[in-house]
C-alpha cells in the first residue's frame, strides 16, 4: 500500500521569508507520525499545504493518493483537521460547531461524539466567545475524533490542554491507531511524541532534518562518557565536546564511533567509567539550537 | 488612571492613518460647502434664490432646517450630514479601543500590567475627545481665516464636537453592556440611527418637539451664522455627563471581558439543517440583515409620511416647480422629495453590501474560514454562501424600504386604498433601481477580496469617495469624468424621472465581471 502522505522537495515562500525549503515527508498507512520542530519551523505551513489551503511553490505533494490543491474537496471528505490556534464563531455554541464540522466532513458517529464530549469534560452549550483556549481546542478535537475519516491532521493539538485532558487525548489517539487510521501529529513537546508516535520527522527551517522510528533516532544520538584513566590520554579521535582535566576525560560520542572511542580509552588504562545513555532530548536540543543542522 | 497616557500613545500609534483622515475630511466639509456656495451665488439675492430653490423639504429632511440665507449658514446646513458621520466615527473609535480589545483578549494582557481599571476607557474617550477638538479647531480656524464671523465659526465647531462627544459617550456605555463588540456596535449605531430619525421626523413632519430628543438637533439649534444661541449646549453637556457617569459606574462594577447583559447558553446540539456553508452564513449574516431591515423600514415610514407635507410646501414654490420640471425631473413634488432622499439611502445600503461581502475577509483573517475549507466545502461554495447575503441582502433591504415608503406615503395622501396600490409599486421600482449601483460596490469588494485581499479597505474608500462626490462634487467643480466614476451618478431619478435601461445594464455587467474576477482570484490564491 502506498503512503498516505508523500511530500518531496516542497518549497513555499511568503514574500522574502522561506517557510518551507525542500521539505520531504512520508507518512505510512495506519501509523501515528510525529511532526516535530521548534516554533516557526514550518510545521503549520506544511499542514496547510497538505490541506490545499496554501499552494506549494515547487515540489510534489500527494495526500491519500490525490493532489491536495486540485482535489481538495474530494480529499477533505476523508480527513479531519485540528488547527493549532482554534477560533470559534462567537455566537455559535460548541455543540453546534461540532455538529457542523462533523456534517461538513464525511459524516460522524453520534454515540462516539457524546462519549468524547463526556471524556473531555466539555460543556457543549457554551457560546464560542465564552470558551477558554483549552476548551476551544477540545471542541475542534471532539469534532475531528468523532469524524468517520481515514486521516487526522492535528496541529499542536494539546497546546492548551491540562495534563488530565492530555492523558485523555493520548488514549483517544491510541484508539484511533487501533482502528487502523493514520495520524499526522505536529508538536514541539518531545514527551508527547515519545508516548504516541511510531515514527517521527524533525523539521527545522522548513526542511526535514531527521526522520525515522524512535529507535532509529535514538541510535543517532550521542552517548556521554566520563572516564578516569591511568595516564593522560594521547588524543582522542572521533569524539565531541572533549574535556581533559589531568587524567579525567569527558566527551560525547556518536553511536557508530563508540567502539573506537572505548578502544582508545582502554589503551590509556581505564580506572573508572560512567556512560550516560543517549536521550532524545539531546537530539532535539541539538536540532532546535540555531546552529546549522549538520 | 495609571497608564492612561501610555494607552493613549498606543491608540494614536494604531490609528495614526485612519483618524487623521476622517478628522481632516469631516472638518473641511463645512468650509468647503461654504466657499463653494459663496462662489456660485455671490450676491445676497442669488443666495436667497438658492435657499428657496435648492433647499426644499427633501434636503431639509436630510440635513435639518435652513436657518439663514447667508453663504456660511447655507454651507453649514448643506454639510448637515457631516456631524452624523463624526458621531459615527467617534462612537466606533471608542468601541474599537474598549470592547473590541476586551473581546480579543488583548485588554487582559494589558490589564495584568500596572494599569488602572479605567485606563482603557479613559484613553479611548480622551482620544475621541482630542479628535473632536481638532475637528472643532480646524472648523473655527478655517472660517475665521476666510473672514466669516468668529461666533458662527465657534458655534459650528461646538455643534460638531458636541454631537461627536455625545456619541463617543454613547459608545462608552454600549461597550459596557455586551460581551461582543458586534453587540456593542449594534447598540451604539441604533442609538445614532434613532437620534437621526427623531430629527428627520421632527423637522419634516412638523413636530419640532421631537427634535428636542435628538442630540443631532441640539447642535443645529446653536444656529451658527444665523444669530447664535448658546444654551442648547446645556443638554449636550448634560447628556455627555450622564452617559460618562453611567459608563464609569458600569465599568467599575463588572469583570474584565464580561458584559452587563448576561451571556446566554446555546443549544447542546445543532439543528438538523445546520449542515451547509449556507446555513453557517445565515447564522453569521442574519443579525446585520435584520438590523438594516428594521432601520430602513423605520426610515421608510418616516420619509413616506413626510413626503406629503413636503409636497405641500414645495407646491407653493412656483420657481422650484419650474426648475424641477426643467431638469427633467417629475413635476410631482412628492416624487421629487422621495427621489432626493432615496439617492442617499442607496449609498447607505451599499455600506451594508460592502460590509456583508467583506465578512469573508473577516472570516479568513480570524482563521474561521480555514476549518470550514478543510472540510468538503469548496472555495466557490463557501464564497457563494456569503455572496447570497452581499447581493440579495440589499434586495431585501431596498424592497422593504420601498414598501415602507410607499405604504406610508400612500396612507398620508389620504385618497384611500387606490393610492396605496398605486404608490407601493412605483416607490418599490425606485428603490430597486438602486440595486445595480449597490451591487457594483459589493462586487468591487469581492474582486478585491479575491485578487488583492490586503487592500479590501479600498472598497470602503471608494464608497466614501462616491458619497463625497454626491455631496460636494458639483460645488468643487470636479470634471464630469471623475464624477462619472461613481455608479450612483448613472442611476435614474426615480420615482417620477425617466428610466434609461442602458446604464443599469452596464453597471450590472460590470458587477458580474468583478464578481467573476473575485471568484477566479480566490480559487487560486493562498488562504490566510
Amino acid at each position: 500500500m502506498s503512503n498516505v502522505i508523500s511530500v518531496s522537495g516542497v518549497t513555499k515562500s511568503f514574500g522574502r521569508t522561506r517557510a518551507l525549503d525542500g521539505l520531504n515527508l512520508e507518512v505510512k498507512p495506519g501509523e501515528v507520525h510525529g511532526f516535530l520542530g521548534p516554533n516557526g519551523a514550518g510545521k503549520s505551513t506544511a499542514i496547510r499545504v497538505l490541506l490545499g489551503l496554501l499552494r506549494a511553490d515547487a515540489g510534489t505533494v500527494r495526500l491519500l493518493g490525490g493532489d491536495p490543491w486540485a482535489d481538495a474537496v474530494e480529499l477533505h471528505r476523508r480527513l479531519a483537521y485540528v488547527p493549532g490556534d482554534v477560533t470559534l464563531w462567537p455566537n455559535l455554541s460548541g455543540g453546534e460547531v461540532i455538529d457542523l464540522l462533523g456534517r461538513l466532513r464525511g459524516g460522524f458517529d453520534e454515540t462516539r461524539k457524546k462519549e468524547l464530549i463526556e471524556r473531555f469534560d466539555l460543556d457543549p452549550r457554551k457560546k464560542g466567545r465564552a470558551y477558554s483556549k483549552g476548551n476551544r481546542q477540545k471542541v475542534a478535537l471532539v469534532a475531528a475524533l468523532a469524524s468517520d475519516v481515514e486521516l487526522l491532521l492535528l496541529d499542536e493539538p494539546t497546546s492548551g490542554l491540562d495534563p488530565l485532558m492530555e492523558a485523555v487525548f493520548t488514549e483517544c489517539v491510541a484508539e484511533v491507531r487501533a482502528q487502523g487510521r493514520t495520524v499526522l501529529l505536529s508538536s514541539h513537546i518531545l514527551a508527547e511524541v515519545e508516548k504516541l508516535c511510531d515514527r517521527v520527522s524533525i523539521i527545522r527551517d522548513g526542511r526535514a532534518v531527521e526522520t525515522g522510528t524512535l529507535a532509529q533516532l535514538r541510535h543517532l544520538t550521542r552517548t556521554s562518557i566520563t572516564a578516569e584513566l591511568a595516564t593522560a590520554p594521547n588524543g582522542l579521535r572521533g569524539v565531541h565536546r572533549l574535556r581533559v582535566d589531568g587524567n579525567r576525560v569527558s566527551f560525547e560520542v556518536d553511536a557508530d564511533r563508540l567502539d573506537e572511542a572505548l578502544r582508545q580509552l582502554s589503551a590509556s588504562g581505564v580506572r573508572s567509567l560512567t556512560s550516560r545513555p543517549p536521550t532524545l532530548e539531546e537530539l532535539f536540543m541539538r536540532h532546535y539550537q540555531s546552529e546549522p543542522a549538520r | 488612571m495609571t497608564g492612561t497616557v501610555s494607552l493613549i500613545r498606543l491608540i494614536l500609534r494604531r490609528d495614526r492613518v485612519v483618524t487623521p483622515i476622517w478628522v481632516l475630511i469631516l472638518a473641511v466639509l463645512p468650509i468647503a460647502q461654504t466657499t463653494g456656495i459663496a462662489e456660485l451665488y455671490p450676491t445676497e439675492q442669488e443666495l436667497r434664490r438658492f435657499a428657496v430653490s435648492f433647499a426644499g423639504p427633501a434636503l431639509e429632511a436630510l440635513y435639518g432646517p435652513v436657518t439663514h440665507w447667508n453663504a456660511a449658514a447655507l454651507g453649514v446646513w448643506r454639510a448637515g450630514f457631516t456631524p452624523v458621520l463624526l458621531a459615527l466615527a467617534s462612537t466606533l473609535t471608542v468601541i474599537r479601543h474598549t470592547r473590541v480589545e476586551e473581546e480579543a483578549g488583548r485588554r487582559e494582557l494589558l490589564g495584568s500590567t500596572a494599569l488602572g481599571r479605567h485606563a482603557g476607557l479613559s484613553a479611548a474617550l480622551i482620544v475621541a475627545a482630542l479628535a473632536n477638538l481638532v475637528v472643532a479647531l480646524i472648523i473655527v480656524l478655517s472660517f475665521v481665516k476666510q473672514g466669516y464671523p468668529a461666533a458662527g465659526a465657534v458655534a459650528t465647531g461646538l455643534n460638531y464636537a458636541g454631537v461627536g462627544m455625545v456619541f463617543a459617550a454613547v459608545g462608552a456605555v454600549a461597550a459596557q453592556l455586551t460581551e461582543s463588540a458586534g453587540g456593542a456596535r449594534a447598540i451604539a449605531l441604533s442609538a445614532l440611527g434613532g437620534a437621526y430619525l427623531l430629527r428627520v421626523a421632527g423637522d419634516s413632519a412638523g413636530l419640532p418637539a421631537l427634535t428636542w430628543l435628538s442630540p443631532i438637533a441640539w447642535g443645529q439649534k446653536l444656529r451658527p451664522f444665523a444669530g447664535e444661541v448658546w444654551w442648547p449646549l446645556v443638554p449636550s453637556a448634560a447628556a455627555i455627563a450622564v452617559l460618562l457617569t453611567a459608563a464609569y459606574l458600569m465599568a467599575g462594577r463588572r469583570d474584565v471581558a464580561a458584559g452587563l447583559l448576561p451571556p446566554r447558553l446555546g443549544p447542546e446540539r445543532a439543528a438538523p439543517g445546520f449542515a451547509s456553508p449556507l446555513a453557517l452564513a445565515w447564522r453569521l449574516h442574519k443579525g446585520a440583515l435584520f438590523g438594516w431591515s428594521a432601520g430602513f423600514v423605520l426610515f421608510g415610514l418616516v420619509i413616506g409620511g413626510a413626503a406629503g407635507t413636503a409636497a405641500d410646501a414645495m407646491a407653493e414654490n412656483r420657481q422650484l416647480l419650474e426648475m424641477m420640471t426643467r431638469l427633467g425631473g417629475s413635476a410631482n413634488m412628492s416624487d421629487a422629495f422621495v427621489a432626493g432622499v432615496l439617492s442617499i439611502f442607496g449609498i447607505a445600503v451599499s455600506g451594508y453590501a460592502v460590509q456583508a461581502a467583506l465578512r469573508m475577509r473577516a472570516e479568513e483573517t480570524l482563521m474561521r474560514a480555514e476549518p470550514v475549507l478543510a472540510t468538503r466545502v469548496s472555495r466557490a461554495g463557501w464564497m457563494a454562501s456569503h455572496l447570497v447575503f452581499a447581493l440579495l441582502g440589499p434586495v431585501v433591504v431596498l424592497a422593504l424600504l420601498g414598501v415602507a415608503v410607499g405604504l406610508s406615503a400612500g396612507a398620508g395622501a389620504g385618497d384611500g386604498v387606490g393610492d396605496l396600490v398605486g404608490q407601493v409599486p412605483r416607490v418599490l421600482g425606485a428603490t430597486l433601481a438602486q440595486l445595480p449601483a449597490v451591487w457594483s460596490l459589493a462586487a468591487l469588494a469581492v474582486a478585491l477580496f479575491g485578487l488583492l485581499p490586503r487592500l479590501v479597505a479600498v472598497a470602503w474608500g471608494a464608497l466614501a469617495a462616491f458619497l463625497l462626490f454626491g455631496q460636494i462634487g458639483a460645488l468643487l467643480d470636479l470634471p464630469s469624468a471623475v464624477l462619472d466614476l461613481s455608479p450612483f451618478s448613472h442611476l435614474p431619478h426615480l420615482p417620477g424621472g425617466e428610466v434609461t435601461v442602458a446604464p443599469l445594464l452596464v453597471l450590472t455587467a460590470i458587477s458580474v465581471a468583478l464578481l467573476a474576477a473575485g471568484l477566479y482570484g480566490f480559487r487560486r490564491r493562498d488562504l490566510g
